[in-house]
């Protein structure tokens, strides 16, 4: 790891200032309620952190992580609805729906430390399979972006599926406690909120650890130019797993500070509508700039709050010309446009708008890959 | 042995269905890498040109026959809008399209609902598909015939295109290799944008065909998109062959889960199994052999 110089000071600089924003000026000036929502955004942005890693540094279009997001915000919600019963209680919409015995594959996590556990290591472990299974079979582009959706997809539709043991469409709700604090009460609600910037906060300041070691080079080498990383005898596929993975977890976090805060998760939070939503936020901001994605996903939720507060039915429209109109103009998000005004200071690399404006010969890309390597194939019979 | 041809015929209407909406979806696809999340909007675009001409035309026995190719004609210009506002800029990054036509499809679903409001619609079928035939002794509905048959006809017309017009030629060179297409005089630019009118055109052939099998909404598109990607995924990017077969074969395994199991594990199992599929050959079944040395 190199010493941070003055190059690379700026990005701590705006670290700073958003550190400053969220823990100082919002608990100020924001009442409960707002502050409440604004903790709801904490969550989305720390899922979008790790989108910023996997898609902007890592070319991977991750269209599925409410997979993970929904892991840990399952796990919490389970975890909670046991804890609000009691020490052998069965949660009240168990009750109401199905036979009112705790299925087994829930007990474990009556234990608060053990389901912090699940909420770490599940995702981990999914996404390390996936990862596995898809990367080193180089699916990648299109395809693993269809794939990782579809996994979204069957993940909302399973939730759906089992009322008795998830609360099927309506979710899991209604929760007293957060690990023995009442969730009623609002020095505890400003309590989650703060635990929620503050995740926030430090994912940002690992990432800009990351972003600057060996693996974090590498993973805008393969990013940019995947064939050339194996050529020079490094295995795109373990880097690539690693972002993943780091995202999954990630994600899984947001889930499940998420449930607390929002009071509530259903298959709608999981499934493909909120999973290409949490990617609003990190294309607005600067998919591949480091405080871009956190400050795109606080500003998106921001503007879905007060937009449908304003005019109900118009968010579907904004958030459709957003992503038409910053994909199409402003792949860099808003972070290109502060990269326009400070280019100087921009470090090479760190900027995907620069990378894809002055666009990629036709060959470098990951949708010819796919039918290179199948008229390789050809060629090798 | 009821129950057993029940479930295959429940199997291939479905992947009639499904490959009804991949057919366009793999063409677009496989030419120009473009990834059109908005081509479920343009089946729901197609599902309500069946509504508006259901009530413009008096007669339920004709209205289905008009609607199939205005179907077509509005899903087309849809997609020819497309790509002339928006795609012509992406293609030298295809992986955003995915986004950029997930925003578009946001937007025309909102559009949707604003001009024909949220509740869905109801189209009035034409009598002369109510009912069922009896083959083997089991009854087949005729809206589930009726769209095997369409899903067979739009597979044998896109063939013969793509086999026998100079328009279908000048597709298959440019799928080919772009470069070379154009060296040889072929306007690349041209056969996007008639590929494009093709593949959104059967969108729209296909949602016309949906709402025999039940009510419009804004939603209609999304519920099927993403089956419908992985139906192009598993096929074989671009290849009409694979898409068929992996259609047919998508929509028998989960006809056969669906029966021993739900619905909703079904659905996640045939996820499962095409994460598996992919690990043998990631390619699909079917792929292109393109000549390009890209």
């Amino acid at each position: 790891m190199r010493l941070p110089t003055l190059k690379h000071a700026y990005p701590y600089v705006g670290w700073l200032l958003l550190a400053v924003a969220l823990l100082v000026l919002a608990p100020a000036v924001l009442s409960d309620f707002r502050l409440g929502l604004l903790a709801k955004y904490c969550c989305y942005a720390i899922a979008a952190v790790g989108i910023g890693l996997a898609w902007g540094r890592g070319g991977m279009l991750v269209l599925g992580q409410g997979l993970y997001f929904g892991i840990g915000a399952y796990a919490m919600a389970m975890h909670l609805k046991l804890a609000d019963a009691g020490p052998g209680g069965v949660p009240d919409f168990m009750a109401l729906y199905g036979d009112a015995t705790v299925p087994g594959w829930w007990e474990p996590l009556r234990n608060g430390g053990l389901a912090l556990v699940v909420i770490l290591v599940l995702p981990a472990l999914v996404a390390g399979l996936l990862g596995l299974a898809v990367f080193k079979r180089r699916i990648k582009g299109a395809y693993f972006a269809i794939l990782s959706q579809a996994l979204a997809a069957a993940f909302a539709i399973l939730l759906v599926g089992q009322v008795k043991t998830t609360g099927g469409a309506n979710g899991l709700n209604n929760f007293q406690g957060f690990f023995g604090f009442a969730l009623f009460d609002p020095a505890n609600k400003r309590m989650l909120y703060f635990i929620a910037a503050g995740i926030l906060l430090v994912s940002i300041l690992a990432m800009a650890w990351l972003y600057r070691t060996r693996f974090g080079e590498l993973l805008v080498a393969v990013r940019d130019g995947e064939e050339r990383v194996r050529f020079l005898g490094t295995d795109p596929a373990n880097v690539k797993l690693a972002a993943y993975v780091i995202a999954a977890v990630l994600a899984s976090i947001g889930g499940a500070l998420f449930v607390p805060i929002a009071g509530i998760v259903s298959p709608d939070d999981v499934g493909v509508v909120a999973s290409i939503g949490l990617l609003a936020g990190v294309a607005l901001g600067g998919r591949a700039s480091l405080l871009g994605p956190a400050v795109g996903a606080l500003l998106i939720g921001y503007a879905e709050t007060s937009l449908s507060e304003a005019f109900p039915g118009s968010w579907s429209y904004f958030q459709g010309a957003l992503f038409v109109l910053v994909i199409l103009l402003l792949p860099g998000g808003l972070a290109q446009l502060l990269g326009l005004v400070r280019r100087a200071n921009v470090h090479r690399g760190n900027s995907v708008g620069d990378h894809l404006l002055r666009g990629v010969p036709r060959g470098e890309q990951g949708e010819t890959e796919v039918t290179r390597s199948a008229s390789e194939e050809a060629a090798a019979r | 042995m009821d129950a057993l041809l029940a479930q295959v015929f429940t199997g291939i209407s479905a992947g009639a269905v499904l490959l009804l909406i991949a057919l366009g979806l793999t063409l677009t696809f496989g030419q120009m890498g473009v990834i059109n999340m908005a081509h479920g909007e343009f089946i729901m675009a197609g599902a309500y040109t069946a509504y508006v001409v259901s009530t413009i035309v008096a007669s339920t026995e004709l209205s289905l026959l008009i609607a199939l190719p205005v179907g077509f004609v509005i899903g087309g210009l849809l997609g020819l809008a497309l790509e002339a506002s928006v795609l012509r800029w992406m293609y030298a990054r295809p992986l955003d399209t995915l986004l950029v036509t997930y925003g578009v499809g946001l937007i025309l679903q909102q559009v949707a609902r604003d001009i024909f409001g949220a509740p869905a619609k109801e189209v009035p079928a034409p009598g002369w598909l109510d009912g069922s035939i009896p083959i083997l002794g089991y009854d087949f509905p005729l809206t589930r015939l009726f769209i095997i048959v369409l899903a067979g006809l739009c597979v044998a017309a896109l063939l013969a295109v793509l086999r026998f017009t100079a328009l279908g030629r000048q597709i298959r060179a440019t799928v080919g290799n772009r470069d070379l297409a154009e060296t040889i005089g072929i306007s690349t630019r041209r056969t996007d944008r008639a590929t494009f009118f093709i593949g959104s055109g059967l969108a729209g052939v296909a949602g016309v065909a949906l709402t025999l099998l039940g009510s419009t909404g804004p939603n209609l598109g999304t519920s099927y998109i993403v089956q419908a990607f992985l139906v192009v995924v598993v096929g074989g990017i671009g290849h009409l062959k694979g898409t068929i077969v992996a259609a047919l074969g998508i929509g028998l395994l989960q006809a056969f889960l669906a029966h021993a199991l739900t619905g909703s594990v079904a659905q996640v199992i045939v996820f499962l199994a095409i994460v598996a599929f992919l690990q043998l050959r990631p390619q699909g079944i079917l792929s292109v052999r393109t000549r390009s040395l890209a």
